[in-house]
């Protein structure tokens, strides 16, 4: 009978000792805020284009921890849901947009003669990208602009432009090797293998 | 020819066929001159160059037409004379066959050199001043990359260049260009050795040659054995790719350059052969870099030779020249078959790093055959010459895996080609790893760009977040002073309703004097009105004289307060200090109306009283009112004059004047009212008030005089010698006005109690002004010697005269004479004086004293020890004399005794006394230097005492401890010295 009590006693003992650690430890130790969720914002492209249906990056990244899907991204592509899922450890979906290939790099433009200086696009700008003051023509700081095209809705006189980056010699780059017959010599004549095995 | 030098190994590499013999059987020649040139403004990595001339400026061949802009950036210069007809797009040598931004010049045929000088003896030149000149030539590596050569000839300022490598293996094959280079021009690149060598003062140099160019060789033997650098002709077996500079680095040095570094972070500097005689060219020719040695070769070309090409020259013109034929050439390569780039447009330029033109027909150089699958065969690894993994970046590439193919060092990799050359399944890796390098490169430039954004992106949200707040809080500041503004309003208002019934100007800020004053006068003028109203009513019996005097009765008590309002308004300013610009004329005026209305109610007393009518209380009420406000403004008045007089600089002399004719007006005023007094005629009492008024003025003005020079007087020399003149015939005035006096009196002339008053007045008069000349006096005294002994005289003198007084004033009253209490009065005015010149006479010591302590510090004028000594002596003196006194026996006389007490003990009082007060001044000198002369005796006691304790421990203590007690007590010693010597210096 004692010893089963001291056994009860030993291990009530240790239980509160162990839930007494743990809880200092959860205070002291507290992590403020999400990591993953610096994890996942790190990935997306940052272009706050709204087009997952949240304000901004970091808020589609806090759905994304809060298991929204990850192939929301149009601007940061396949390429973004399949850094996501390695991040996550979750199946890759198939981007989920009008046309799924690969984007294209655009900037807006502002047709400077049509522009009448009414800043709203200088509002709608998530970066500060675009230059201009009350009744003076505006422009759009080119290697600022994350071509998220918010700004070409707000615009009375429709003269912002998505337009793809020019290639230069600057961002050109070598394109993909186009793939060749996967297929060794002797595979094309099936027979010369096999009277060799056999 | 042997090596001097043992040759090391590289990994891998290939043996393709060389082709280079087609191409060196002739000279190299001058290529024709081109109509007209492209020079591309970026022929490198880096930044292109900015053009400095416009289309339709001429230029000449080798000036400078753009400018590099930032560290890796070169000059470009015109290889012909001509115009500029065009700045803008076109074909360049680019894999990708686009365009780019480029200079175009017509030839004008005159090939007319721009003016130019070399330096022949460029050891003088400071170093940096040559490699500028060398930049400015435009000279960029020859061999590969076309990297800015300046750039590589600082690296001696921050790495130790141990070795310098001149790469001259040319291992690609078909290209001949520094071959031929060698063999024609050995000279030239002994000369930009040199040069190099001279900048980066390499310890060793050597020259990389392949072994399939015996013939440069021997030319470079030729050449270079007499130079007297360390320099080694090296000469390496013949494999792709040997030319590379870390595979050179490694054959010749045996040392391997890491991943990620720079030769120079070994001490390793690589030149091609081609960049040594630009250099050459630049410094002792002063030739900028406007041509090259170029080879054009292949089967479909006629001449296979070498040419000096002027850069930008099209190739077009090149392959014309060297009788190309264009139907058989099936490719067109710029560069060597393994590294070079494939064009399709003959009218691309030859820039800085263009060694080779490749016109390959269909038979040199088939197309590639369709790629297949990996093997796995291996032969790749094989022959790689940075010791990769080709087939596993090749699948990391094709899976698009480029995060593990980093991790194998893809970055590494030269894109020699050798993995390509040797795939048996013809797969194009070079091409992969390309892709794979530019998609990471686009990767890390898009991560970059994200984050960028991203910070951006927060530094908004944080602007607007802040602009939220600040107009919120803006907004709150509005709301807040709104409601103030609201406030102050409503109070504003609710005064204003209040103030005409309260009338109590304070509320209302700055009280309104002028409003205040008509309406007291609007008030006394409706009270007279009523007055008069009343008065005819009671005069003709009519009726309503009770409404009438209830009238009269509320408009005096209205009058009575509007007038109650004003003075108190009046006062207020002049009460409170913190108002400094007091309206003293206005305070003055008010002290005249005062006493004028006083001396009327005072007339109209004495006027009531000789006539025993009307209520003679309620004015003797009213005459005592009148006193104190009058009192009361005149206070005002002069504390005001007071405050303000002292800054402004007065007239004086004007004061003067003006005193002077108010004198002469009131001497005859005087005169005549005294004629009409003496002939009893009744418009004297008329003409006394208006002497009075006359000498008030005059007063008034002796007053402001006075002031003023009081003012005046501590920057001028006082006069007062002048002031004693004054003194001395206002003296003889008060006595015979006294005279007069008496005699009046003793002949019971009514006119005695006016001139008594005018008595008073002058010897008030007198003391007044001498106590401005003692004031003056005390002025000049702190500044000049005081004279103290005709003071001391004066006191004697006084003495006397109070001890004969004294002496007359007993004897009176012994005889019981009537004239003792007057005597007594004197007597006491004399002593009083006495008192006074003796309180002088100690200000002007004390004055004497702090000046000469002042002079002299440590010389303190009172001897503080004798003092003391002084002070015990009468101690003893007087306790012995009480000793006395107490053993007489009783009843006896002991008066005389007493006396004697009395006297030592007031001596003795008075020393002590003396020595108090020079003690005192002892401790407040000390206190001035901040010593506590208390504090430093009760310190200098202590460590008197510490010191003879120190002592004594160390007179007992042991041989060990004695030495720590030695250092202890030298310690406390000097500190006790230190405490005795201040005290010594106060205390004498």
């Amino acid at each position: 009978m004692s010893a089963v009590l001291v056994a009860v006693l030993v291990l009530l003992g240790l239980g509160l000792v162990f839930g007494i650690l743990l809880g200092y430890s959860s205070i002291r130790f507290k992590v403020e805020g999400n990591p993953l969720v610096d994890q996942v914002d790190a990935l997306l492209p940052q272009t706050q284009c709204g087009q997952c249906g949240h304000p901004g990056c970091r808020p589609y990244a806090e759905a994304i921890v809060n298991g929204e899907a990850i192939n929301k991204c149009p601007p940061g592509g396949q390429s973004t849901v399949e850094a996501l899922a390695d991040l996550l450890d979750v199946e890759a979906l198939p981007l989920d947009a009008e046309d799924a290939e690969e984007p294209i790099k655009k900037v807006a433009y502002i047709r400077e003669d049509e522009c009448i200086g009414c800043t709203k696009c200088i509002q709608a700008c998530p970066v500060d990208a675009i230059l201009g003051a009350a009744k003076q023509m505006h422009t759009v700081i080119v290697s600022e602009c994350t071509g998220c095209d918010l700004c070409v809705e707000p615009c009375p006189v429709d003269c912002i432009d998505m337009l793809p980056l020019e290639p230069s010699l600057n961002n050109w780059q070598w394109p993909a090797p186009k793939p060749g017959i996967e297929l060794i010599a002797t595979d094309r004549q099936p027979g010369i293998a096999l009277e060799v095995k056999g | 020819m042997k090596n001097t030098i043992r040759v090391h190994q590289f990994h891998g590499g290939i043996h393709p066929p060389e082709n280079k013999k087609q191409s060196t059987g002739a000279p190299i020649s001058l290529a024709p001159l081109p109509s007209r040139i492209i020079l591309p403004l970026q022929q490198h990595i880096g930044l292109p160059a900015d053009p400095i001339v416009k289309v339709g400026d001429r230029v000449l061949k080798g000036q400078r037409v753009a400018e590099a802009i930032g560290r890796i950036s070169a000059n470009i210069h015109a290889s012909i004379s001509g115009t500029v007809v065009d700045i803008g797009p076109h074909p360049v040598p680019h894999v990708s066959g686009m365009d780019a931004d480029c200079l175009v010049i017509e030839s004008d045929g005159q090939d007319e050199w721009i003016e130019h000088q070399g330096l022949p003896d460029y050891t003088q030149l400071a170093k940096p001043e040559l490699i500028e000149y060398i930049r400015q030539a435009g000279v960029a590596g020859m061999g590969g990359a076309g990297f800015p050569t300046d750039v590589k000839l600082h690296l001696g300022d921050d790495h130790i260049v141990n070795t310098l490598i001149i790469n001259a293996a040319e291992c690609e094959p078909y290209i001949t260009a520094d071959d031929m280079l060698m063999r024609e021009r050995a000279d030239e690149i002994l000369g930009g050795i040199e040069i190099i060598a001279h900048l980066l003062k390499p310890l060793h140099i050597m020259v990389g040659i392949e072994d399939n160019k015996p013939q440069a060789i021997r030319a470079l033997h030729d050449a270079l054995d007499k130079s007297h650098l360390n320099l080694d002709i090296v000469i390496t077996p013949t494999k792709y790719p040997s030319g590379g500079e870390k595979q050179l680095i490694k054959l010749l040095t045996g040392v391997e350059v890491p991943s990620g570094k720079i030769p120079a972070d070994v001490g390793i500097v690589c030149q091609n052969v081609g960049t040594t005689t630009a250099v050459y060219r630049a410094v002792i020719l002063g030739e900028p870099l406007i041509s090259r040695i170029m080879t054009v070769t292949g089967e479909s070309a006629n001449h296979k030779q070498n040419y000096e090409v002027r850069i930008g020259t099209p190739i077009a013109d090149l392959l014309n020249h060297s009788g190309v034929d264009r139907a058989q050439m099936q490719r067109l390569i710029i560069g060597g078959p393994m590294m070079g780039i494939t064009v399709t447009n003959e009218q691309i330029p030859v820039i800085k790093t263009t060694n080779c033109l490749i016109a390959a027909s269909i038979h040199e150089m088939p197309p590639q055959p369709p790629a297949q699958a990996c093997i796995r065969c291996g032969m790749c690894e094989q022959v790689c010459p940075a010791e990769l993994l080709p087939q596993q970046l090749y699948w990391f590439a094709k899976g698009k895996e480029f995060d593990k193919a980093r991790h194998h060092n893809l970055f590494d990799c030269i894109e020699c080609g050798a993995c390509s050359y040797v795939c048996p399944s013809n797969i194009p890796l070079v091409q992969y790893y390309r892709f794979a390098k530019a998609e990471i490169r686009k990767e890390d430039d898009e991560q970059r760009k994200a984050d960028h954004a991203r910070l951006r992106f927060e530094a908004r949200l944080a602007r607007l977040e802040r602009d939220k707040i600040e107009k919120e809080e803006r907004r709150k500041q509005r709301a807040i002073e709104a409601a103030a503004a609201q406030a102050a309003k409503k109070d504003a208002a609710f005064n204003k309703a209040a103030s005409p019934a309260t009338n109590n100007p304070t509320d209302a800020g700055v009280p309104d004097l002028k409003q205040l004053k008509s309406n007291a006068a609007i008030a006394r003028t409706k009270l007279r009105k009523a007055e008069k109203a009343l008065a005819n009513a009671q005069d003709k019996g009519l009726d309503g004289i009770e409404t009438l005097q209830a009238t009269l009765k509320q408009l005096q008590l209205k009058s009575e307060l509007a007038e109650k309002a004003y003075t108190e308004a009046q006062q207020a300013p002049a009460k409170s200090a913190a108002a400094p610009e007091t309206d003293l004329k206005q305070l003055k005026s008010n002290a005249a109306i005062a006493r004028t209305k006083l001396k009327k109610a005072e007339k109209q007393l004495a006027a009531a009283e000789a006539g025993g009518e009307g209520d003679i209380d309620a004015l003797k009420a009213q005459v005592v009112a009148l006193q104190a406000k009058s009192a009361d403004a005149e206070k005002a008045y002069q504390a005001a004059d007071s405050g303000t007089v002292s800054p402004v600089a007065i007239d004086t002399s004007a004061l003067e004047a003006e005193i002077a004719t108010l004198q002469g007006k009131v001497d005859k005023a005087e005169n005549a009212w005294k004629a009409a007094v003496e002939s009893g005629s009744p418009a004297a009492e008329k003409m006394a008030a208006g002497v009075e008024k006359l000498k008030e003025k005059l007063t008034g003005l002796q007053a402001e005089l006075t002031q003023a020079r009081s003012a005046v007087q501590p920057a001028a020399t006082v006069d007062t010698s002048a002031l004693d003149t004054e003194i001395a015939t206002l003296q003889g005035k008060v006595d015979k006005a006294e005279n007069a006096w008496k005699a009046a009196v003793e002949s019971g002339s009514p006119a005695a109690e006016k001139m008594a008053a005018g008595v008073e007045k002058l010897k008030e008069k007198l003391t007044g002004l001498q106590a401005e000349l003692t004031q003056a006096r005390s002025a000049v005294q702190p500044a000049a010697t005081v004279d103290t002994s005709a003071l001391d005289a004066e006191i004697t003198t006084l003495q006397g005269k109070v001890d004969k007084a004294e002496n007359a004033w007993k004897a009176a009253v012994e005889s019981g004479s009537p004239a003792a209490d007057k005597m007594a009065a004197g007597v006491e005015k004399l002593k009083e004086k006495l008192k006074g010149l003796q309180a002088e006479l100690t200000q002007a010591k004390g004055h004497l004293e702090t000046n000469a302590e002042g002079k002299a510090e440590e010389a303190p004028a009172i001897d503080l020890k004798a003092l003391k000594q002084q002070v015990s002596i009468m101690r003893t003196k007087l306790k012995k004399a009480e000793k006395q006194l107490a053993e007489l026996p009783e009843g006896e006389d002991n008066a005389s005794l007493m006396a004697e007490i009395e006297a030592l003990r007031a001596r003795h009082d008075a020393a002590k006394a003396s020595f108090d007060a020079a003690e005192a001044d002892k401790i407040a000198a000390a206190a001035s230097e901040g010593i506590d002369l208390k504090q430093l005796k009760i310190d200098a006691a202590l460590a008197r005492a510490a010191v003879t304790k120190a002592e004594r421990a160390l007179s007992k203590a042991e041989q060990e401890s004695k030495q720590s007690l030695e250092t202890e007590l030298l310690s406390i010693r000097a500190k006790a010295d230190k405490l005795n010597a201040t005290l010594e210096r106060f205390s004498d």
